[in-house]
């Protein structure tokens, strides 16, 4: 029983960051048509959004302790951040340690402009493209990303840890009466799960409950009635890539202290963004959701040992028999638009 | 820099303490030493190729380098092929010198039975002998041979083994591998994992609470076979308290004393031009650079045959790892393995790690016959 209730808070830690990615690729091909294999390159600039922010707040001054030596014996030069001077040591070293969740802010215009200026930029001319070109351009894009912030950040993963308030576990055997220490889990997960799905529940009522959002939904229904309408469509669709942007960038961010982000990391999630997105049904934004959390609860199961030992591999491959399965019995997948991808 | 150092230029690193005395400053026989760049990806396929093109365009005569033994194992065939020598770079596995093994391919580094037969007494001492390990694994070659060494060395000293799982070398969350570790009945968590594998695991199996956690009546231990100084940097603090080895480290000769001269010497060098002391990859790769010249230098002539006759059976010393022989029976260097630990409080990025314990050469030494394969015959090239 434990065992179970584990792999299901894994799956649904898992997943959230799955439906936050497949989110906004669905944002992005419900609106703009657009499918946009730099996607999870957005989530890995917001993860750098998180490093370089942290840089920022520990820019400092070399001071020369003459008591001490470094590696070749001169005296060692101390880094001491600038944000010391200004607050205080104690103060600088709370707010460099809150640098992840401060890292929102500083993230959100970042990944907004980013997103407005790869649409505007390069991805606009290519909406009457076939899906294929699009694919190709979007794809050499996340690679042109990824070579950038390899070359200013290194290869190497980028340790990033959560606030010291978040680093540990919680008990859940104990919280729900079964044996202490049976059900642990780390507290920044349950934070991540959280944030997901106050992001994802954000951009639902955002779209459902403002007028914006109702044109958005308008435009994403029937694009040619709304611009008849004398309604400019195309801005907001931009404006809808670049909260798509800063969605995936959020994830990003929070990421960052559950494993170490790299240049590559978007490419990882990349592949299992979109057959989360297929799986959910194409342009359906509560499928992707409903999706990234069933195939990451999915693939936690299929992790467990014994289930490994039952069926050896099954762990690599149980995502994309998920969605074989889904495809065949469901053509347009879970919650897409009756037609869809059913002729 | 080595090439630096054959060619004269620089303070000459550890060619001051090499026991052999062959070269001088001068280049190789008298020919300056040039050399290319290629980047391996951490792929064969892509290192292949790039050793290809620097063979067939460049007119390379030796390769070193590469940090995974899957580079390793593919550019050493490549090598063998095309009749050159390959000074193998970072690669762990027993099979880059056991079954895989060429007349032209050479390892400096240690392998995994070494690690397996040098850290098992050490977490026998420290942790006891009544242990249950489980197991992740990374699933490919270097894993299966690490988790193999280390089962079979610490299971000689009682350790029992709860569970031994195979985890995708493309997996990035390891939350669902790392959380049923501790209703398993196990008490240690062995992570086979190497590079980005490693730092995420570990990551997540800090972040499970395993470092805090009590089993069988006992603290939880984790152990990680095989440390990297890039690994400790990108696993940061989460690598206090943790025991590994690794081949080399910069603080040896200070640490362990003059048996390991050399060590002093190249961080001076290193240090210097780039500011931070040297990583043990780069102190493999830099050994291999100066073992390669000394041998053509000795043997008077860049045959491959001539350098693979200067090298086997080679022993030296002054290079950093105390006394060292080049065994001529699977071409491994055989020489002291470095237990080491994670720091409780690192005073910058390059002190992660602190010595443990040295393994003396002999207590590593192995039977060469036992991972099987044939160095075949030398293949002196065009």
């Amino acid at each position: 029983m434990d065992q179970i209730i584990l792999q299901v808070l894994n799956g649904l830690d898992k997943g959230s960051a799955y439906a936050l990615i497949a989110l906004g690729l669905t944002l992005i091909f419900g609106t703009l048509g657009v499918v946009n294999f730099a996607h999870g390159a957005l989530f890995m600039l917001g993860a750098f959004c998180a490093i370089t922010f942290s840089r920022i707040l520990s820019l400092s001054h070399v001071v020369i302790d003459e008591t001490q030596k470094d590696f070749l014996g001169n005296p060692l030069k101390v880094d001491v951040p600038h944000i010391y001077d200004w607050f205080g040591e104690s103060a600088g070293q709370a707010i460099i340690n809150w640098s992840v969740p401060l890292a929102i802010l500083f993230a959100i215009p970042v990944m907004i402009i980013i997103g407005v200026i790869m649409e505007r930029g390069l991805i606009k001319h290519f909406y009457k493209r076939p899906h294929a070109d699009q694919i190709l351009v979007t794809f050499g894009l996340a690679i042109v990303l990824q070579e950038i912030v390899k070359y200013y950040f290194g290869a190497n993963q980028i340790p990033n840890p959560a606030p010291e308030a978040f680093i540990g576990s919680f008990d859940f055997g104990a919280a729900i009466g079964l044996k202490a220490g049976t059900i642990i889990y780390p507290y920044w997960r349950i934070v991540y799960f959280c944030f997901a799905m106050l992001l994802i529940g954000s951009v639902f009522a955002f779209l459902q409950f403002t007028t914006f959002g109702m044109v958005v939904r308008a435009g994403m229904a029937d694009r040619e009635t709304v611009e008849l309408l004398g309604i400019n469509i195309d801005k907001r669709f931009t404006i809808m890539f670049g909260v798509a942007a800063a969605v995936a960038g959020l994830a990003g961010v929070m990421y960052t202290p559950i494993n170490p982000p790299n240049y590559h990391m978007g490419m990882d999630f990349l592949v299992i963004s979109f057959v989360v997105v297929v799986v959910g049904g194409m342009g359906s934004l509560p499928g992707a959701v409903a999706a990234g959390l069933l195939l990451g609860i999915l693939e936690s199961f299929a992790s467990m040992r014994q289930v490994i030992e039952a069926l050896p591999g099954i762990n690599q491959v149980v995502i994309y028999l998920a969605a074989i399965v889904i495809l065949l019995t469901r053509p347009r997948g879970l919650m897409g638009r009756k037609g869809v991808m059913e002729d | 820099m080595a090439v630096e150092h054959l060619n004269g230029e620089g303070d000459g690193g550890m060619l001051q303490t090499f026991s052999s005395k062959a070269l001088d400053g001068t280049g190789i026989l008298g020919k300056k030493v040039e050399y290319v760049t290629g980047d391996t990806q951490t792929k064969p396929d892509a290192a292949r190729a790039s050793a290809r093109s620097m063979i067939e365009k460049d007119g390379a005569i030796m390769v070193t380098g590469g940090s995974s033994s899957g580079v390793a194992v593919a550019v050493q065939a490549l090598c063998q092929e095309a009749g050159i020598i390959f000074m193998a770079g970072l690669t762990h596995s027993n099979d880059t010198t056991g079954k895989d093994k060429k007349a032209n391919g050479f390892r400096h580094f240690f392998n995994s039975y070494m690690t397996g037969a040098a850290l098992a007494p050490v977490l026998a001492d420290r942790y006891g002998s009544d242990r249950k390990a489980y197991h992740l694994t990374a699933d490919y070659n270097w894993g299966y041979t690490t988790e193999e060494a280390v089962r079979n060395s610490t299971e000689a000293l009682g350790w029992e083994t709860v569970a031994a799982v195979k985890t995708p070398l493309s997996q990035t969350d390891f939350s669902s591998y790392v959380a049923p570790v501790l209703n398993s009945g196990a008490d240690v968590l062995v992570l086979n994992h190497y590079g980005g594998n490693m730092v995420n695991s570990l990551t997540s199996a800090v972040e499970f609470g395993l470092r805090a956690a009590q089993a069988n009546g006992k603290n939880f231990e984790i152990v990680v076979p095989l440390y990297s100084r890039l690994m400790a940097k990108g696993a940061g603090k989460n690598v206090a308290g943790i025991f590994g080895t690794t081949g080399w480290h910069w603080s040896l000769e200070n640490t362990a004393g003059s048996r390991y001269a050399g060590t002093n010497a190249f961080v001076k060098s290193f240090g210097e031009k780039y500011g931070f002391p040297p990583s043990q990859a780069a102190h493999t790769c830099y050994c291999q650079t100066l073992l390669y010249a000394d041998a053509v230098q000795r043997g008077g002539s860049f045959n491959p045959c001539s350098v693979i006759e200067a090298l086997e059976g080679f022993e030296f010393d002054g290079m950093g790892n105390g006394p060292t022989l080049y065994r001529a029976e699977d071409h491994q260097c055989i020489k002291d393995v470095l237990v080491v630990r994670g720091k409780e409080n690192p005073a910058n990025d390059f002190d992660l790690l602190e010595l443990v314990d040295v393994t003396p050469a002999e207590a590593v030494t192995f039977d060469p016959a036992i991972f099987g394969g044939e160095l075949g015959s030398c293949n002196p090239g065009a």
